[in-house]
């Protein structure tokens, strides 16, 4: 068993199957980071991540899986889910081979785990286009903060790019300490300082006047058009979970 | 803004509105091509009220006064409760602030009757124009047809709504001229014929002329209310069939009667929701819809109710045990969307994953399938199946005993012993 460690980039990964291939090897352990004690007595390799053999790799996955596969393989890669390196590799590997395409075998335990994880991703990416909740700051930009199980955010840009194209916005992910910014021309990654901001007072302080109105017409409006008589609470949490109500308007 | 006005008003005209189950955001393609505020694609769900509805659209009444005076509906004439309308301007300045902040998908505007149909009408109207025009609104729209509004403003609707509906209320034109005397059922079957004409005329104009404006994208569709009246399961299944297969609807809503108003022709105050009966009725509209049954499959006149304790494939199968074992790895998705136990995607999946290899219970529990429930009735790549020649009343009990279904709160065969 040789144990590979990688950066935990895509490319990292595509290097490391090609260095699997290259050097033959048939029992390996895909990890992220470095060395770590206790693993003196097993055999183990450092991938240096390298784009040209990335490229091959890449290329060799495009003649054997459709477009949309490969990008789902990247999808499930993003997602960053622990210790799911193997499934990945084990995916590969399989596809490589295979003499078909093999994205359909929900039979084979990597086909069937790598779209788990797709769904998984897909659920994020689609509860965050819901539970998204704009508050207007005083310099008309629209910001939310957000806590995605899965890191969803890049996902997200086609979608929301798409819908409010007249407003500038900022989706920041609070776990991840990164955000999207629309300036209403591009989109880009940023990252906030907000040790400045200091109590969460300040915070109100900067959004519009009518912000507080519109929060408190939203509440108002969730709270009317429930039916208690129809009253269904773990139907509620299992649509809306717990972790969720943080960052809603209407659940705070 | 005058910000106490526009809550009681938004407390009062939602509160009326929610009766109203339709939530649909989807099957729209309306896209931001003129650099504007939305779009409306797939649908999203943004929240869930505690009875675990979704909150898709703004969901609201332009006004509830009302000239008509039907049972069923809060709003009626005689009942005295607080009345409010909103302005044209105050329903856009909400929908397009909400929208903003991601709070909805977009509008949900119906309204008590005032005046007349066509008065009524042509104020929705220019909400839905106001906001398209003024505001290069994109987002969804979803207006109610006003029964006896003239083609006109249906047509103007159509214009601006990615989809309009006219609620039946009750599934038999009887159970109608018993609640509702001020209604009458070929009012509310004209503008569904018209749009439905429309909507088949457009789509041809448009196949021509790629220019030519989208009308109504997300179609038509209808609400019943379930336990107000006698009627049985088979009566509201024919019923939507009917609707489905004749004015092309999207979407047949059932709504299970929550008793709010006290008349003689109607149940009691203290009379529970019918949710377990609606549950089962969406789940009979679903097999219509995707999984290839017919409606006389699932109800008929020996069986003009649907069985409360199972849902209604299984009853189904049950029923018709002659179909079954299906083996999975040769039958027809046809046949395997049969299977109670086997949903859409499974079914879907399974279809693919054979062509790679034979499927055994172990791959078929992790593509999906509710093996529990399929074991009685199919086949696979292996030994294990059941082999006892079982009823269909066995299975059921077999698979009862097993499963906690979330309706039955106490077991009948469990003791009490203290």
């Amino acid at each position: 068993m040789t144990t590979l460690f990688y950066d935990g980039t895509f490319e990292g990964m595509l290097t490391a199957i090609f260095e699997i291939y290259d050097r033959k090897l048939t029992q390996v352990k895909l990890q992220k980071g470095g060395l770590v004690a206790g693993a003196m007595f097993e055999e183990t390799l450092t991938v240096v991540t390298n784009e040209a053999y990335a490229g091959r790799v890449l290329k060799g996955l495009r003649q054997k899986l459709s477009p949309g596969g490969v990008q789902r393989l990247y999808i499930a890669h993003m997602a960053e889910m622990e210790n799911e390196e193997n499934n990945l590799v084990g995916y590969i590997r399989y596809v490589f081979d295979s003499t078909q395409n093999i994205e359909d075998d929900y039979g084979n335990r990597f086909v069937m785990r790598i779209s788990e994880i797709i769904r998984m991703m897909r659920r994020e990416k689609h509860r965050m286009e819901a539970f998204v909740r704009f508050k207007k700051l005083k310099d008309g930009i629209y910001y939310a903060a957000v806590e995605p199980d899965f890191n969803v955010l890049p996902l997200l840009i086609r979608h929301f790019r798409n819908r409010y194209t007249d407003q500038k916005w900022m989706i920041y992910d609070l776990k991840r300490s990164y955000g999207i910014y629309y300036d209403m021309h591009d989109t880009q990654f940023i990252t906030l300082d907000f040790s400045a901001v200091g109590n969460p007072g300040e915070i109100i302080s900067v959004y519009t006047e009518d912000e507080s109105i519109y929060q408190h017409l939203w509440k108002n409006y969730f709270h009317s058009v429930n039916i208690p008589a129809r009253k269904n609470t773990r139907l509620h949490v299992r649509h809306i979970p717990k972790r969720y109500w943080k960052h809603l308007t209407e659940k705070i | 803004m005058n910000a106490e006005r526009i809550t009681e008003k938004l407390n009062i005209l939602a509160d009326a509105a929610k009766y109203d189950v339709s939530c649909s955001s989807s099957g729209s393609k309306r896209k931001n091509e003129n650099k504007g505020l939305g779009n409306a694609s797939n649908g999203i769900c943004h929240s869930y009220t505690e009875d675990g509805r979704c909150v898709s659209l703004l969901k609201i009444l332009l006004t509830n006064h009302c000239i008509f005076d039907c049972a069923y509906c809060v709003s009626r004439k005689n009942n005295d409760i607080k009345r409010a309308a909103f302005t044209v301007q105050e329903v856009v300045d909400l929908t397009i602030n909400f929208y903003r902040r991601n709070y909805i998908e977009g509008l949900f505007l119906s309204s008590g009757i005032f005046k007349d149909a066509d008065y009524t009408m042509e104020r929705l109207v220019r909400v839905a124009k106001k906001l398209r025009t003024e505001h290069k609104f994109n987002g969804y729209i979803h207006l109610k047809s006003i029964p006896g509004a003239s083609d006109e403003l249906m047509r103007e609707a159509g214009l601006y709504a990615d989809r309009l509906s006219i609620n039946l209320e009750i599934p038999t034109e009887e159970g109608l001229k018993l609640l509702a005397p001020d209604k009458n059922r070929q009012d509310m079957i004209d503008p569904m014929q018209f749009l439905k004409d429309e909507i088949i005329l457009r789509k041809d104009e448009k196949k021509l002329f790629k220019k030519a404006p989208i009308f109504a994208p997300a179609g038509q569709s209808t609400q019943v209310i379930v336990g107000a009246t006698p009627e049985t399961d088979q009566q509201v299944l024919q019923s939507a069939n009917h609707f489905y297969k004749n004015f092309n609807l999207k979407r047949v809503y059932y709504s299970g009667y929550v008793p709010v108003l006290v008349d003689k022709r109607l149940p009691a105050l203290n009379t529970s929701v019918p949710m377990v009966r609606e549950n089962r009725l969406y789940q009979a509209d679903w097999l219509m819809r995707f999984y290839g049954f017919n409606v006389n499959e699932i109800v008929s006149n020996q069986q003009p109710l649907l069985d409360l304790d199972i849902d209604p494939k299984l009853g189904w199968a049950i029923r018709n045990m002659q179909a079954f074992p299906v083996d999975i790895n040769k039958a027809d998705l046809q046949l395997i969307l049969r299977v109670p136990g086997v949903g859409l995607l499974s079914a879907q999946k399974i279809v693919s994953a054979r062509k790679f290899g034979k499927l055994n219970w172990e791959q078929l529990k992790k593509i999906g399938v509710a093996v529990n429930r399929a074991r009685y009735f199919i086949t696979c790549n292996s030994n294990a199946f059941e082999r006892r020649d079982l009823t269909g009343f066995n299975i059921k009990q077999f698979i009862l005993a097993e499963s906690q279904s979330k309706y039955i709160k106490n077991k009948p065969n469990q003791l009490n012993l203290f």
